[in-house]
């Protein structure tokens, strides 16, 4: 099954409630898998030309205050650096990259778990509201946020099989659904030069958007390059910087409800998410219609 | 007789509206207010009631209704009315995906339009359609009627039974085996039927009939009997 959520805020008033009504939103979808949950938000960009990256530790014991001189002290420029539960957020003024190679080479006990300026990735195995807490997201505020909770199927419950699955700057992608060809497709991806830390199938549709986009594809160009190289059911919320996409499979059998007012735009695997924004009842609801791309943001 | 789904417990309110018949005479029209979209709200009901649901509903609204007269005030989310037996589920808003799927009978009115497998497997119920409906509607629609008063998308009416489609607006392709076929005067009186019932004010004759070409499957005219 799996549920996925996604808001957008047209209103900037309410931009410090994103994180309560992601939680609202996706603990309203938690019966539609309990395995594990993750989020993404965007918020307090980095300085131009400087990064942001979200890390996931599997150490409990793990001493960040070294890990933050030791960067800080190689780059010679202050990294801030914000610990939440497992995940850190780690920002500066140096640029992408510089501080992704680095990270990848030297910290490789680490998971990058997003890279860009405004995104940060959490997620973790277990029941969203238990994740939610866990991470204190409620009082996180922001511009816009994708979420999902997970009922695994086809691969492992673990923190690397959540989503949401970074697909490249400030992108990441949640899916409902199963793919049929992910198999193959991950060893073109990886004859491609892509890289997967999983077996998943939602990591294979991850990694074929990132493909498309290094290719010098748009987000919309590559959705529709996913309609036509993705085989099996889908429904997917695309975060980006400016805003998130919504693509369902030409047979659409996975739900999905789009509902706008003059305040947010939200997406949910069911209506009932969506029951739990403000105002909710006076906003337009409706089914977004199969292999069309809809997309929100600001230009 | 109201119940609140924010206070009251869903097996609660579905428990209460199994047991009313118990008590012999009338009953009074039960009210569901803030359902939120919620499941399964008002499902296997097996008297003759009025139940009104104030608000938008989730999955399985009205499965396997017997006998109650349903209304949705809001949109319905998938499988409304789901293995309908009988009486009627009127929603006012939009339904998703396979409206009235398996339905054997009774009258499932939706006033907006409807996603993808409207009818799915349909065995003798009746769904009228005030807007139009998504791909694969009558997906293998054994018995019953589908009027759809709007369009209808893709491969409408694929690998249909017995069952009769009738569609006013355009058809952006059939199904495998599905075809237009005549429409005669009792199939125009059944339709007229239908549409008074389901208060719409539609003209008979703006509408196209489809229905099996009975390549696919089967058919043999000495048995038409058994499945009417």
């Amino acid at each position: 099954m799996c549920g996925i959520v996604g808001i957008y805020l047209k209103n900037h008033d309410l931009e410090p409630r994103l994180g309560e009504f992601v939680a609202d939103m996706l603990e309203e979808m938690g019966d539609r898998g309990p395995d594990s949950a993750g989020v993404a938000i965007y918020r307090n960009p980095a300085p131009e030309n400087g990064s942001k990256v979200s890390l996931f530790s599997s150490d409990p014991t793990e001493n960040w205050d070294r890990r933050k001189a030791e960067i800080s002290s190689h780059f010679e420029c202050e990294f801030s650096l914000s610990v939440h539960a497992s995940h850190i957020i780690l920002s500066s003024e140096t640029p992408v990259s510089l501080v992704e190679p680095w990270i990848r080479q030297h910290w490789s006990d680490l998971r990058v778990m997003s890279i860009g300026k405004a995104i940060e990735i959490y997620k973790e195995k277990g029941h969203p509201k238990e994740v939610i807490e866990r991470f204190g997201f409620r009082k996180f505020a922001g511009t816009h946020a994708i979420a999902h909770t997970r009922m695994a199927t086809e691969s492992a419950v673990t923190t690397e099989h959540s989503h949401p699955f970074s697909t490249g700057l400030d992108l990441c992608l949640v899916h409902n659904g199963s793919l049929s060809n992910h198999n193959r497709l991950r060893r073109y991806l990886i004859r491609q030069g892509g890289q997967f830390q999983t077996d998943n199938d939602s990591e294979v549709a991850a990694g074929f958007l990132t493909w498309r986009l290094s290719q010098g594809d748009s987000v919309v160009d590559a959705l529709h390059s996913a309609i036509e190289g993705l085989d099996g059911f889908y429904t997917f919320a695309i975060g980006s910087r400016n805003g998130f996409s919504v693509l369902r499979d030409p047979i659409a059998c996975k739900p999905a409800v789009l509902a706008e007012n003059d305040d947010w735009v939200a997406m949910s695997s069911e209506y009932r998410a969506i029951a739990r924004l403000p105002d909710a009842k006076h906003s337009n609801i409706w089914e977004p219609s199969p292999a069309q791309i809809y997309s929100w943001g600001r230009d | 007789m109201e119940f609140d789904l924010t206070i009251d417990a869903l097996r609660h309110v579905n428990q209460a509206l199994h047991d009313c018949g118990h008590n012999h005479g009338d009953v009074k029209p039960f009210v569901i207010r803030n359902p939120k979209g919620r499941h399964a709200v008002a499902v296997g009901m097996t008297h003759e009631i009025q139940v009104t649901v104030d608000g938008h509903v989730g999955y399985y609204c009205g499965g396997m209704n017997q006998s109650a007269n349903i209304i949705v005030r809001g949109n319905a989310g998938p499988g409304v009315a789901e293995n309908m037996v009988s009486g009627s589920v009127l929603v006012e808003g939009n339904a998703s995906q396979y409206a009235g799927a398996s339905g054997h009978g009774g009258l499932l009115t939706i006033k907006g339009n409807t996603s993808s497998r409207c009818g799915i497997s349909m065995k003798g119920i009746d769904i009228v359609v005030g807007g139009s409906v998504g791909h694969f509607s009558a997906f293998m629609a054994q018995s019953g009627r589908l009027v759809v008063c709007g369009d209808a998308e893709h491969d409408l009416g694929d690998s249909i039974y017995e069952a009769q489609v009738f569609v006013r607006g355009d058809v952006e392709s059939l199904g495998s085996d599905c075809i237009e076929k005549e429409m005669r005067p009792e199939h125009a009186q059944a339709l007229d039927r239908l549409l008074e019932q389901s208060g719409f004010e539609f003209p008979v004759a703006d509408f196209r009939r489809f229905g099996s070409a009975r390549t696919l499957y089967n058919f043999k005219i000495d048995n038409a009997d058994a499945i009417r």
